[in-house]
């Protein structure tokens, strides 16, 4: 495909050379991969912005940390596979960012650098680089260190009173509901001064970043919905029967990593899947998993591992959704 | 815009999904139709339509007159061929024409001092078309005479018109739609016949209508030719004809799309629009039916757009079947020096090629020349699954699947996504972020189909 016979146009000045070359001979290129990773950063910005001012110099030092071992990561595993250096596609440098944010900023240098390297290379890499991946890199990161580390990712962790950071001096909002039933104030969710992973603590930040992911297209839409209103649905439930005495639904949707995740990692379009049926499908699978998870589990989140088990489904979600074509009843 | 205001017909005036390309009818729009000088020669191929190819019926050091019989299609499917000018045939010569079919051509020297296309031009312009005493052309004479007219649709496609208006009992069709749409860019032959020949559209379209008892005729028009409705609805409005105003986007000219946006009819898979009662043609096919059965004159002339940023100036032309593409871009004041690619028709679905000397056919809507800046683009990366191409594919599938599919020679996976749906649009390309050739791909994968089949 895509040859290119070079002949130059006869009888119509020697120096005009007209290629030959299959349909359709326009393409739309406002929008490109690079562009799309491009969106994705600005859309974290917000996040960045948040965790910067909360957590101060936590946050930057887990940022350069994360960004610059992904970005060494994806050229030493890629070398190794003999393939060309593909870090101009800024997608090592999403996953750094979203892993960073995914983090606790207490966590160890150490820490960061082998979430990074397990999250490109066992992620990404392995799998045939991006694309092919079967699960969101940063959450295959971030699961290794969640276990191979729990005492530095544990609910501890997050608290370092010694830090110089007030909201790191307070457990975070869904472990103290999940331990001793205190509601962090559902203003403090939603601006961000709580503790927490870097990333997830303000939903503002969360919405307004998710909010240009969606305009801009990049993120489908299918999946955000799918996941909310499924949250929606079964906190109001719990709320209902379980008598946790109301807001529990804004707690659940502010609180923790649901807005991040929702919008910056179950959206990653390579381990989701491609109709926007089955889009659907993992937005609610997600969603009640992360439920699942919150309510009945030891952990007080659920979202890593609600997003990594429908990841795993999405080949499956794919064969059932292979879509109807146009005059087929 | 604004105009688009759908009222009247079952369906919504557009269809599922579809891409939105910028239209670029600007370069060409408001250019009004120039007849071509006869040219010294004309090359005739012997198949220009879908179907089998006519038998020469002329011998070389002959001499012909306008509109004389050359080619006689012997096929059910397949269409005469006359000559467009007044001439000598000389030696049978081989072409490849643009879409990479290699054949053998009537060659045609034309005598000096005539101009056949002005004449043809008067006629099909002319104020004088009749809308009343249609009934007195019986059904079955109107089929023959487009049969013998050599007629094909002109949109492109060029299937063989008598086959599609021809009155049979089998099937109802109660529904002709004439398709002025021309969703693709840069195209505008049928905007300017619209503008300036709706006579013999309207009187085309009554006849067609009559040929296959249609109880209803519609013209359908994409709502960024606001001067084209205007005129249509004034002339058709003692007439039984409706103009139907479907809005602007890509594919919105093919027949199944357009089905689907006027009459919310679902063309089945593999079907054809008459399966549900609809005959549908392009304007230009139904001027050219008006032509042969009023005006008695085969087809041997056609209005095509040479257009884009690649040529200097960008002209509408009513040019004889057989002229070379060299010759047209020339009157066109040459290419710039921008000119990257030559295409026979537009950008969407046409073909490229690099030989000028390659005649004009029927189904050559247009010459679109376009520039590095149209098209070029960035290197392919990887899919990252975005979807996108899922949301443009008119036809509902999921190229990104079938691509793959084709990249990785397993056709049985293609053929579980539906992979002969698949009409090659190209919206799918169009859209894609990671500039991955989908449509090629899928037509690769076409082939490992039916070679699995075999």
């Amino acid at each position: 495909m895509s040859e290119k016979n070079e002949i130059s146009g006869q009888g119509l000045g020697s120096d005009i050379a007209i290629h030959v070359a299959p349909s359709p001979h326009l393409s739309d290129q406002t929008f490109t991969t690079r562009r799309m990773m491009t969106d994705v950063l600005i859309g974290l910005l917000p996040l960045v912005v948040m965790s910067v001012y909360v957590f101060r110099m936590f946050a930057v030092t887990q940022l350069v940390i994360c960004v610059l071992a992904c970005m060494a990561s994806e050229f030493v595993f890629v070398k190794m596979r003999s393939k060309p250096v593909t870090l101009n596609d800024f997608s090592a440098v999403v996953t750094g960012v979203i892993l960073a944010l995914s983090l606790p900023g207490t966590a160890p240098w150490y820490v960061g650098v082998l979430a990074s390297v397990i999250a490109i290379g066992i992620g990404k890499v392995i799998f045939g680089g991006l694309g092919m991946n079967i699960f969101n890199p940063a959450m295959v990161g971030r699961a290794f260190v969640m276990i191979a580390f729990a005492s530095a990712m544990g609910a501890s962790a997050y608290i370092n009173a010694d830090g110089g950071v007030d909201a790191m001096s307070m457990a975070t909002p869904l472990t103290a509901f999940k331990q001793s039933g205190v509601a962090t104030s559902i203003l403090d969710l939603f601006v961000g001064v709580t503790n927490g992973s870097l990333g997830e603590t303000s939903a503002f930040a969360c919405l307004l970043g998710g909010g240009y992911l969606l305009y801009r297209r990049t993120a489908s839409w299918e999946i955000p919905a799918g996941i909310l209103s499924t949250v929606i649905v079964l906190s109001a439930w719990a709320d209902m029967s379980g008598g946790f005495g109301g807001g529990f639904v804004l707690h659940q949707l502010f609180g923790g990593a649901l807005l991040f995740g929702t919008f910056f990692i179950a959206t990653d379009p390579v381990s989701s899947p491609v109709t926007p049926k089955g889009k659907w499908i993992f937005g609610i699978g997600a969603g009640a998993l992360i439920m699942v998870i919150r309510l009945f589990s030891g952990y007080p989140e659920g979202v890593m591992f609600a997003v990594l088990l429908m990841n795993a489904m999405t080949p499956l979600i794919n064969r059932w959704t292979i879509p109807k074509p146009t005059g087929v009843a | 815009m604004g105009l688009f205001r759908f009222k009247g017909f079952p369906g919504k005036g557009t269809f599922p999904h579809g891409i939105h390309p910028p239209d670029n009818k600007f370069f060409s729009a408001d250019k009004a139709i120039e007849v071509f000088p006869t040219p010294a020669k004309v090359l005739l191929p012997l198949l220009q339509n879908i179907g089998a190819p006519c038998e020469p019926v002329v011998k070389s050091k002959q001499q012909v007159a306008v509109g004389e019989l050359v080619g006689k299609g012997k096929a059910f499917v397949s269409a005469a061929l006359h000559s467009p000018v007044a001439g000598k045939v000389k030696k049978p010569a081989m072409v490849t024409l643009p879409n990479g079919r290699h054949m053998q051509a009537i060659q045609i020297a034309a005598d000096e001092d005539q101009n056949p296309g002005e004449v043809l031009w008067e006629k099909l312009s002319a104020k004088d078309w009749p809308t009343d005493c249609i009934s007195i052309y019986d059904p079955a004479t109107i089929s023959k005479v487009i049969h013998d007219a050599g007629i094909v649709g002109l949109g492109g496609a060029a299937f063989p018109t008598h086959v599609k208006v021809m009155p049979d009992e089998n099937k109802m069709i109660d529904t002709l739609m004439i398709n002025g749409c021309e969703c693709e860019p840069f195209l505008t032959p049928d905007y300017r016949l619209m503008m300036e020949a709706p006579g013999a559209i309207v009187t085309g379209a009554l006849l067609a209508g009559r040929a296959i008892s249609a109880k209803e005729i519609i013209i359908c028009v994409e709502d960024n030719k606001p001067l084209a409705i205007e005129r249509l609805r004034r002339i058709t409005a003692q007439t039984v004809i409706r103009v139907a105003v479907v809005q602007t986007k890509y594919p919105q000219g093919s027949e199944k799309q357009l089905v689907k946006s006027v009459l919310d009819l679902d063309v089945p898979l593999g079907g054809l629009p008459s399966d549900v009662g609809v005959a549908m043609s392009n304007v230009g096919t139904i001027a050219a039916i008006g032509m042969a059965v009023i005006k008695e004159e085969p087809l041997t002339h056609r209005v095509i757009s040479v257009s884009g940023g690649g040529i200097a100036n960008p002209k509408n032309l009513f040019v004889p079947i057989g002229v070379s593409v060299g010759e047209l871009i020339d009157y066109c004041g040459g290419l710039t020096k921008d000119a990257a690619r030559v295409v026979s028709g537009g950008p969407m679905m046409g073909f490229s090629f690099s030989d000028m000397d390659t005649p004009v056919t029927k189904g050559t809507s247009g010459i679109t020349v376009l520039t590095h800046e149209d098209v070029d683009r960035e290197n392919e990366t990887s899919c990252v699954r975005c979807g996108r191409c899922v949301d443009a594919c008119p036809m509902n599938l999921v190229p990104t699947k079938l691509a793959m599919a084709s990249r990785y020679k397993n056709p049985a996976l293609a053929v579980k996504y539906n992979i002969n749906a698949c009409f090659e649009c190209g919206s799918c390309t169009y859209v894609c972020p990671a500039n991955i050739k989908l449509v090629q791909l899928i037509r690769t994968g076409k082939q490992q189909v039916a070679a699995m089949n075999k």
